[in-house]
C-alpha cells in the first residue's frame, strides 16, 4: 500500500507526494507524457534523442549534472514508445536542489548545438551497441514493422534507422520541446524522507510560475485488426537459430491485459512454468525459451521468444510451440496454476516496495493511465481472473491471422 | 524575485549509519547475521559457502555446482521443488562468484515455514541427475556460442586471463570444458563445499524475535553436514608485463576496450582514497573519461572505470564500447586522461564535487535492509568491521589533491596497463 497526497498547481502540473520516513533519502521523478509513439514517421528516435539532449543545460543553468553531484545525488532517465520518464535521487535535505534542476529545465533548454552534435553522436553509438552490434540485436528493428502497420508502435524508441538521428536539427529540438514539455503534460511526484507541507511549498515556488503551454491532444492511428499471418526470415551470421512470434494483444487499461499478463507467467514465469519445463525440460527443443508482454500503453504485443538446440529444425521448434498454445486455447489451466501466478504478482508487489524509486515511478505510471490510487487496487485486477478468461483470451490472440513470426537462420545452419 | 541562477543551499553529509545485525554461532558449525528493518513482511536468507578448491583441470567445475543446485534431491525431482517456490510467489536461486556461491531464498514472511525445511532438503541432498546435468551442458554450450559473438564478452575474458592467467579468475571456458562434467565430481564438490562449517548465513527483512528463532532452530537442526571446512586454493598472481592484444572482427561496427592492471583490495588503507581518485577518472557520469571522450567528443554511449577486489587480488580496469573510426582516437584520450592524474593536481572544486557524490552515493545505495547486509558482507568477506565504513567516510573527506596525485602516480600508469581491443583499430 502506497499512501500519497495529491494536488495540482495553477500551471496544471499534477504533483505526488509519498512520505517514507525510514530512509534519509529522496526522489524525484518527473514523467513527461510523451514517447516514441508521438514522432513524425520520418523523425523516429527523436523523443529518445530528446531525453539525452535534456542533460545538456537548461536556460539558467549551464550544468544540469555537477550541481546534482555536488548535493550527493544522482540521475537518470528513459525513454520508451509512451513515456520519457527522468528520475534523480538525493539526500532528503538537499531536496530543493532537485526542484531547482527540474523547474528550470521545464522551463526551458538552452538549445545548444554542441550538446545537439555530441548527443547525435552518443545516441548514434547507443544504437550501434544495442541493435548492431549484437547478435539478434536488430530484432524489434524488424518485429514492430512486421506486427504493426499503421500505429506508431511500428518504430522502436531508438528510431528506425541512424539517418533520423544523424539529420536531427536544433529548430526541430525547440519545437518538440514546446510541443511535450510544459507543466500540462508532466507528472511530478516526490517520494522518501520529506513532508507534503514542505513539498507543497517547494512546488508552489519552483514550479508554478512556469507558463502552462499549450496543450497535446494525441490523435494516433488506431491499428487495425491483422487479418492475415505475417512471417520474415532472415539469413544472417548468427550464432544459432532463433524464434521470435509476436501477437495482438489488449491495452493496458483493459481487463484483457491482466489476462495476458498472467498468461504470459503461465507459460514463463519461473522455471516451474510450462514453456521451460515442457520445451526445455522435458522435450529438450530449445536452450531457451521466454515469453512476455510488451506492456505498452495502447495495444501492445504478447511476445514468445526461443532458441532451438542446434539439432532441432526450426519447423519442428515453431510447432512445438503452437502445441502449447493449443493447450491454452483447448483446455483449462488447473486451478492450482492460476493461483501460483497469482501469488508471484502479489509478492512481486511486496518486493517492490522496499524501493522509494519504485514506489515514485510506479505512482507517476498510474497517474499518467488516469488515477494514481490504482496502484494499490492493481493486484485485485489479476486476482479477479479466472480460468475461464484465460482460455478465452488465449482463444482471442493465439491465432495464426494474429501473429507475426520473425525467424533468425544461422547461415551456416541455412 | 525568483533567483533561478544560484543553487539553493545545500548540506553535506556528516557520516553514513549502517545497522549493525546481531550475530549468533549455530551449533552446526555455520555463522548466522541477523539484519533487522523494514516495513514489508518479507525475509531474505542467504546461505554464503567459500568456493572449493577442486580437481586443478576442472575449472567450471564450481559454477555448474551452483547451476545445478536446485535440479533434484533424493526426494524431490527438479520440477518439483520449481513448483513449491513458484506456488508461494517466492525467489530461490543460487548465485556464483569467482570466490563464493550463495542460495538465496526471498520470500514473504507467512510462507517462510513452507519453504526453509525445504531449501535445507536442498543443502543436505543436492543429488545432480544425469539428464539435468545434460540439459545445463547442451544449454551452457549454445549459450557460450553467442557469447562468443558479443566483442564486450570477448574482450572482458582477454583481459581476465591475461591478469589472472589460467586461475579460476581468469580461465578461458572452452565448449569441450562441459563434456568434462561428470555426477560424480559434482556430487564429490557438492559434499565437500556445501556444509555448515563452510557457511555464513545472512537473515534481513522485518525479522520478529519469534522468526528468528525459528530460522535458527529449524536451521540448526535440519542441516547436518561435515563440520570440517574444505581446502581452498590460494592463488598469488605477480604483476604482468605491459601488452596490448587485439582480436579482430571484420564485422565489427564498434570495438570493446578493456584497458588496466592489478591493484590493491578493500583492505588495504589506501583504497578508500584510490577510490576517489578511480571516481574522479571513471567511476560516475560527471568522470573526466565520460566528459572526454562521451560528452566532448560523443565517441561512445558509455565509458567507465573500476576496481574490483576478489579474495586473492584485486584490479582496476576501464571499459567501453566506441565506433570502430574513433577506437585509435580513444585509447589516447584514456592515455592522456591517465597522465593528467599524474601530472597536474585536481582543483578543490572538483574534488569537492567528487567526494559530496562518493557520500551521497553511499548514503543512496543503503536503501532497504537488503543493501545494508550487502554493505556489511563486503566488508566482512574483506576481513573487516563495520568501523570500515566510518574509516571510509574519513578518508573520502580528508583527501587532498597533493594525496590524488600521489595516489595516481604509485596506483595507475598507463605505460604498464594491459590493452585489449576486440573489433577494430
Amino acid at each position: 500500500m502506497i499512501k500519497y497526497n495529491r494536488f495540482i498547481l495553477k500551471n496544471g502540473l499534477r504533483v505526488l507526494v509519498h512520505e517514507d520516513p525510514s530512509t534519509p533519502m529522496a526522489v524525484m521523478n518527473i514523467l513527461y507524457d510523451v514517447g516514441a509513439r508521438d514522432e513524425d514517421e520520418d523523425q523516429t528516435g527523436f523523443a529518445h534523442l530528446f531525453e539525452h539532449l535534456m542533460f545538456g543545460g537548461s536556460v539558467n543553468i549551464p550544468q544540469y549534472d555537477k550541481p546534482l553531484q555536488l548535493v550527493g545525488g544522482e540521475n537518470n532517465a528513459f525513454t520508451s514508445n509512451d513515456i520519457t520518464n527522468y528520475y534523480i535521487t538525493l539526500p532528503a535535505v538537499n531536496i530543493e536542489t532537485a526542484f531547482w534542476l527540474e523547474s528550470d529545465r521545464m522551463l526551458s533548454l538552452a538549445f545548444s548545438e554542441k550538446s545537439l552534435e555530441v548527443q547525435r553522436n552518443v545516441v548514434c553509438e547507443e544504437f550501434k551497441q544495442r541493435y548492431l552490434n549484437q547478435p539478434y540485436g536488430d530484432v524489434w528493428l524488424k518485429l514492430r514493422p512486421l506486427a504493426y502497420k499503421k500505429h506508431p508502435y511500428r518504430w522502436a524508441t531508438i528510431g528506425k534507422e541512424l539517418s533520423h538521428i544523424e539529420n536531427a536539427k536544433i529548430e526541430d529540438v525547440k519545437d518538440f520541446f514546446k510541443k511535450h514539455y510544459n507543466p500540462q503534460s508532466a507528472i511530478l511526484v516526490v517520494a522518501g524522507n520529506v513532508e507534503t507541507e514542505e513539498i507543497k511549498r517547494l512546488a508552489e515556488h519552483w514550479f508554478e510560475p512556469i507558463p502552462k503551454g499549450v496543450e497535446y491532444k494525441r490523435n494516433l492511428p488506431v491499428e487495425p485488426e491483422q487479418l492475415e499471418e505475417r512471417r520474415e526470415i532472415i539469413h544472417s551470421d548468427v550464432p544459432t537459430n532463433s524464434i521470435y512470434m509476436a501477437f495482438h494483444m489488449p491495452a493496458r487499461t483493459e481487463k484483457g491485459y491482466y489476462i495476458a499478463d498472467l498468461i504470459s507467467d503461465l507459460l514463463s514465469q519461473g522455471s516451474s512454468s510450462r514453456l521451460y519445463r515442457r520445451l526445455l525440460k522435458e522435450q529438450e527443443i530449445f536452450s531457451e525459451i521466454h515469453a512476455y508482454i510488451t506492456g505498452s500503453i495502447d495495444a501492445g504485443l504478447f511476445i514468445i521468444e526461443g532458441k532451438p538446440l542446434p539439432n532441432v529444425s526450426i519447423e519442428t521448434a515453431e510447432a512445438a510451440i503452437w502445441d502449447e498454445l493449443e493447450k491454452m486455447k483447448s483446455e483449462f489451466v488447473l486451478d492450482y496454476e492460476l493461483e501460483k501466478v497469482k501469488n508471484k504478482v502479489e509478492s512481486t508487489m511486496v518486493f517492490s516496495e522496499m524501493s522509494i524509486l519504485n514506489k515514485a515511478m510506479n505512482l507517476s505510471y498510474f497517474e499518467l493511465l488516469g488515477n494514481a490510487q490504482e496502484v494499490n487496487t492493481e493486484v485485485e485486477r489479476y486476482l479477479a481472473v479466472s480460468v475461464e478468461d484465460i482460455r478465452n483470451m488465449s482463444t482471442e490472440i493465439f491465432k495464426k491471422d494474429n501473429s507475426s513470426t520473425l525467424i533468425y537462420l544461422a547461415q551456416d545452419h541455412a | 524575485m525568483l533567483n533561478r541562477i544560484n543553487p539553493p543551499a545545500f548540506h553535506p553529509i556528516e557520516s553514513v549509519n549502517i545497522i549493525s545485525p546481531e550475530s549468533l554461532k549455530l551449533s552446526n558449525g555455520s555463522n548466522l547475521f541477523m539484519f533487522n528493518a523494514g516495513e514489508q513482511e518479507l525475509v531474505r536468507i542467504q546461505w554464503v559457502f567459500e568456493n572449493a578448491a577442486f580437481k586443478a583441470n576442472a575449472p567450471i567445475i564450481n559454477s555448474a555446482l551452483s547451476a545445478m543446485l536446485l535440479e533434484g534431491t533424493s526426494k524431490y525431482t527438479s520440477a518439483q521443488i520449481a513448483e513449491k517456490v513458484d506456488f508461494y510467489g517466492a525467489y530461490l536461486f543460487p548465485e556464483y562468484n569467482y570466490d563464493q556461491t550463495t542460495l538465496n531464498l526471498v520470500t514473504l514472511t507467512k510462507y517462510l515455514d513452507k519453504l526453509l525445511p525445504f531449501v535445507l532438503e536442498v543443502l543436505n541432498d543436492a543429488i545432480f541427475p544425469q539428464q539435468e546435468l545434460d540439459t545445463y551442458k547442451r544449454n551452457s554450450k549454445q549459450s557460450l556460442k553467442i557469447s562468443l559473438e558479443k566483442n564486450d564478452y570477448l574482450a572482458r575474458r582477454q583481459f581476465n586471463n591475461l591478469l589472472f592467467g589460467d586461475s579460476n579468475y581468469g580461465y578461458i571456458q572452452k565448449e569441450s570444458d562441459f563434456d568434462e562434467l561428470n555426477r560424480d565430481d559434482l556430487k564429490a564438490l557438492f559434499k565437500q563445499q556445501i556444509v555448515p562449517a563452510n557457511c555464513t548465513i545472512f537473515v534481513s527483512g522485518k525479522i520478529s524475535n519469534e522468526t528468528l528463532n525459528y530460522i535458527s532452530n529449524t536451521i540448526n537442526n535440519g542441516w547436518v553436514g561435515s563440520t570440517e571446512a574444505p581446502t581452498f586454493a590460494r592463488p598469488v598472481f605477480e604483476a604482468v608485463l605491459a601488452q596490448k592484444v587485439v582480436i579482430e572482427r571484420e564485422k565489427a561496427v564498434q570495438s570493446a576496450i578493456r584497458i588496466g592492471q592489478l591493484s590493491i583490495p578493500r583492505a588495504h588503507p589506501d583504497f578508500p582514497a584510490l577510490q576517489v581518485l578511480n571516481t574522479t577518472l571513471g567511476g560516475y557520469f560527471g568522470s573526466r573519461l565520460m566528459m572526454n571522450i562521451r560528452e566532448d567528443k560523443g565517441y561512445t554511449y558509455g565509458i567507465g572505470s573500476g576496481l574490483g577486489s576478489l579474495k586473492h587480488a584485486a584490479f582496476f580496469t576501464i571499459s567501453s564500447e566506441v565506433g570502430t573510426a574513433v577506437c585509435a582516437d580513444t585509447l589516447k584520450e584514456i592515455e592522456f586522461e591517465i597522465n593528467r592524474l599524474r601530472t597536474e593536481k585536481i582543483s578543490e572544486e572538483e574534488l569537492t564535487l567528487v567526494k559530496n557524490y562518493l557520500l551521497g552515493s553511499m548514503l543512496g545505495s543503503l536503501e532497504d535492509v537488503f543493501s545494508h547486509t550487502d554493505k556489511f558482507k563486503q566488508a566482512y568477506f574483506s576481513g573487516l568491521t563495520l568501523d570500515y565504513f566510518d574509516y571510509y567516510t574519513q578518508q573520502v573527506k580528508e583527501i587532498t589533491p597533493k594525496g590524488l596525485l600521489d595516489l595516481a602516480t604509485e596506483y595507475l600508469d598507463f605505460s604498464t596497463m594491459v590493452q585489449v581491443v576486440v573489433g577494430k583499430i
